[in-house]
């Protein structure tokens, strides 16, 4: 049964709209409706089959498939409705068009929540020089093949980045029988904190900072990339494979197509204290706003949107 | 996989020309052999391009290219409904940014009205500024070109290629041609999978059209120059800042930076023209990306921090000469349509009707033609009727119904990037983020090269 009137319409299903949903709900929102495109709720934290995720929001370690599908739960019990395989097309003021198997409907509600999260910059996104064989690949791409797939998309690649993102990738390697060739970061030293950091040289990865790819090579599969560093000399390496880790970057098309303000700085909608953006009614919260913040993070942030809802739900 | 059947017509090449001319002398009653070196067809010169249709407002007045540009826009227009083929009527804009190029406008209409594009005319800054209220301030005049319009670069060959099977063609992919001897009746044509026999040979190579000729003829009527040309794609948000065709005033060598919305609905700038030896090798480069993203913004100053979906980049098979290299030798029954650059997308139905009278054939009407999957973002796109099963391509919209019919079709891709030109899976601005794991596992065991390996 949908409901007549919808409360609040969630776009995306991720660790920010499952657990603004459900304390929407708890708050008492009247229908709380979230669209998740995928078959799955949970967002990005289902490719992640390592820990740890779930400390703030359950207080216990969980792996991220268990964590989201613990945060759909919830959602659930709170009486939110999920709806899957619900993509958003189009925002006309607060109703959303939207695509499903059993055809096109248009959802009209009091708000609505940008949700919808972010992915990281492909190798087009950061305009990397060479050819376009296949085994370009991002984390999030790669640990859909490994935990959710259980296949590869190389061997022996090498990894760009040195993010938080970049050690979960070089876990999901090992996991999937995977061997980094080598770590490019384009920055002096790494991206994350110091024992971190520490990790893939423990695993004997070697990692070139102040590097940066200079050309991928191969017709249909890659067969090498050459790396420059800064001071100007060039390394060829052999490899099947380029993985590009972290540089986040908003999903933010559907709010750039619906006429939201964009934050030049972000990439994500521009918003208020309270998460409201440029639109009248809408609202926008989690990683779209920026990146890249932890699930948990995310977790957090989803709850104070759905404070700013209630008291403008109730100031109505 | 060589067959003791004789050809009527071997076609070396199935880029945009080759896919052309083996439905045209197919429809002529021919028995037509295609033979493509890549897993795919469209996997050469001719992958990458502007997807415009052009009028042949500035080409060479009198010439062959002209002939078939007009030639070819006219058949597609006279065919594309039947087989659901869009088309995305923008018109185009030559525009004056200095008052340099604005004195050329008038050479350019003037030009444009012999070549038979009687509607092209002259605008100024006011009208200018009504039709695209975006482009930058600099913007002096254009010239209008109204029928100059933006197709999709792929369906209409695919279709051609489906045609030209269903009248009995044979298409064999992954076959690389390296010579052939004639007899004085047929061709023995070797290939690295088995040799074929062929009345006549139709050399439509693209980048390796003057190869082939030394590898049959003994010499070569001309050079391949190859002209790399980058490409970059911005999201389909920056499409609604833009309605024409962008061109800028056309220089001696090339038709310059164009910035154009693509059928797929996102916003195109490029292509860039960087001579090269290598004739396989199309790489990007990180400095021409971002010098096309810096012409872009400024041509139209709302692109400023866009993100970018993709990059790309392409060989032209130029030559050391800018008209189409035609070499018909009756005695040896040897065609070739070589040096067909940019124009090749909208003049390549023109030549095909060229080549078949060269040859000596009629050039009929078809009978019922395969009708195609609608991949333009205007038209009606298969996520919008139920029944889709799951969206496997989100930035795309690309259904599990319509990759499943793309594999199971009566041309199946044997590549992935086949599959993305038939389906636009995986062609988004994630690039595979969300996808490729998905699709790995859709297309186990199709492709000659798997997305997962071993």
């Amino acid at each position: 049964m949908s409901p007549s009137v919808i409360d609040v319409l969630v776009v995306g299903g991720g660790p920010t709209g499952l657990s603004a949903a459900t304390e929407l709900r708890r708050r008492g929102a009247g229908p709380v409706v979230v669209l998740e495109r995928e078959g799955e709720a949970g967002g990005i934290a289902r490719h992640c089959a390592h820990s740890p995720f779930g400390m703030r929001e359950f207080g216990r370690v969980l792996s991220g498939a268990r964590y989201a599908a613990r945060l759909a739960e919830r959602a659930s019990e709170a009486g939110v409705e999920i709806r899957l395989r619900h993509s958003v097309t189009a925002l006309n003021g607060t109703s959303a068009e939207v695509a499903t198997p059993v055809g096109p409907l248009v959802l009209t509600a009091r708000r609505i929540l940008f949700a919808t999260g972010i992915r990281e910059a492909s190798r087009a996104g950061r305009l990397i020089s060479g050819q376009r064989p296949l085994g370009i690949l991002t984390t999030g791409a790669l640990q859909d093949y490994v935990h959710l797939r259980h296949m590869a998309p190389f061997r022996r690649p090498v990894i760009v980045g040195s993010e938080l993102v970049t050690m979960s990738a070089i876990l999901t390697c090992r996991s999937g029988g995977i061997s980094p060739q080598a770590i490019v970061e384009d920055e002096r030293g790494p991206r994350v904190g110091y024992p971190t950091a520490m990790f893939p040289p423990m695993l004997g990865i070697p990692t070139h900072y102040n590097t940066s790819i200079d050309d991928i090579l191969g017709t249909t599969r890659v067969e090498a990339v050459r790396l420059r560093h800064a001071n100007g000399t060039f390394k060829v390496i052999e490899c099947d494979g380029v993985l590009f880790t972290g540089r986040f970057t908003p999903e933010s098309s559907l709010a750039r197509l619906s006429g939201l303000a964009i934050d030049m700085a972000t990439g994500g909608p521009s918003v208020d204290g309270t998460g409201r953006t440029s639109l009248s009614g809408t609202y926008a919260a989690g990683n779209v706003l920026r990146a890249v913040r932890t699930a948990g993070q995310c977790w957090s942030e989803g709850r104070a949107a759905a404070h700013a809802i209630i008291r403008s739900l109730e100031a109505a | 996989m060589a067959d003791n059947d004789i050809y009527d017509v071997a076609i070396i090449g199935a880029g945009v020309v080759g896919c052309a001319t083996a439905r045209r002398f197919a429809l002529a009653g021919l028995k037509v052999l295609l033979i493509e070196k890549g897993a795919d067809i469209l996997s050469g010169a001719s992958k990458a391009n502007s997807a415009i249709l052009h009028t042949g407002f500035d080409a060479p007045a009198g010439s062959l290219e002209l002939e078939c540009m007009q030639a070819g826009y006219d058949e597609y227009l006279a065919i594309r409904e039947a087989r659901n083929l869009p088309l995305l009527e923008t018109g185009s804009l030559v525009v004056a940014w200095t008052e340099a190029d604005e004195a050329r406008l008038e050479l350019l209409e003037a030009q444009a009205h012999a070549n038979g594009v009687a509607d092209a005319h002259r605008i100024g800054r006011p009208d200018l500024r009504a039709l695209e209220p975006n482009l930058a301030d600099a913007a002096q005049a254009a010239l209008r070109v109204p029928r100059e319009h933006i197709i999709d670069p792929w369906s209409p060959f695919l279709s051609y290629v489906i045609e030209a099977q269903s009248l009995g063609a044979r298409i064999e992919r992954s076959t690389e041609v390296s010579g052939g001897e004639f007899d004085g009746q047929f061709w023995r044509i070797e290939t690295g999978r088995g040799q074929f026999l062929a009345r006549w040979v139709v050399n439509a190579a693209g980048l390796f059209g003057d190869t082939i000729e030394k590898a049959f003829l003994g010499d070569a009527s001309f050079t391949i120059k190859p002209r790399k040309g980058q490409f970059v794609v911005f999201d389909k948000a920056a499409a609604q800042f833009l309605n024409s065709i962008i061109l800028p005033v056309p220089s001696e060598r090339t038709k310059g930076l164009v910035l154009t919305r693509t059928i797929f609905g996102n916003l195109l700038v490029g292509p860039t023209a960087e001579e090269q030896q290598d004739r396989t090798r199309a790489a990007v480069s990180t400095p021409e990306l971002e010098m096309l993203i810096a012409k872009a913004v400024e041509i139209l100053p709302a692109l400023d921090g866009m993100p970018v979906t993709a990059t790309y980049a392409g060989l032209r098979p130029a030559t050391e000469e800018k008209h189409y290299r035609i070499r018909y030798d009756p005695d040896r029954h040897w065609l070739t349509a070589g040096g067909i650059r940019s124009t090749g997308m909208t003049s390549a139905l023109g030549l095909a009707q060229h080549l078949l009278r060269l040859y000596g054939g009629e050039v009929t009407t078809q009978p019922a033609a395969p009708t195609m999957p609608n991949l333009a973002e205007h038209a009606p796109r298969d996520w919008q009727k139920a029944g889709y099963g799951e969206i496997v391509c989100h930035c795309e919209m690309v259904t599990r119904r319509e990759i499943d019919a793309a594999l199971d079709g009566p041309f199946p891709p044997r590549d992935f990037g086949g599959l993305k030109r038939r389906t636009r899976c995986g062609m988004g601005r994630c690039q595979g983020f969300y996808c490729m794991g998905h699709l790995a596992e859709l297309t186990q065991g199709r492709l000659d090269e798997p997305l997962a390996v071993s």
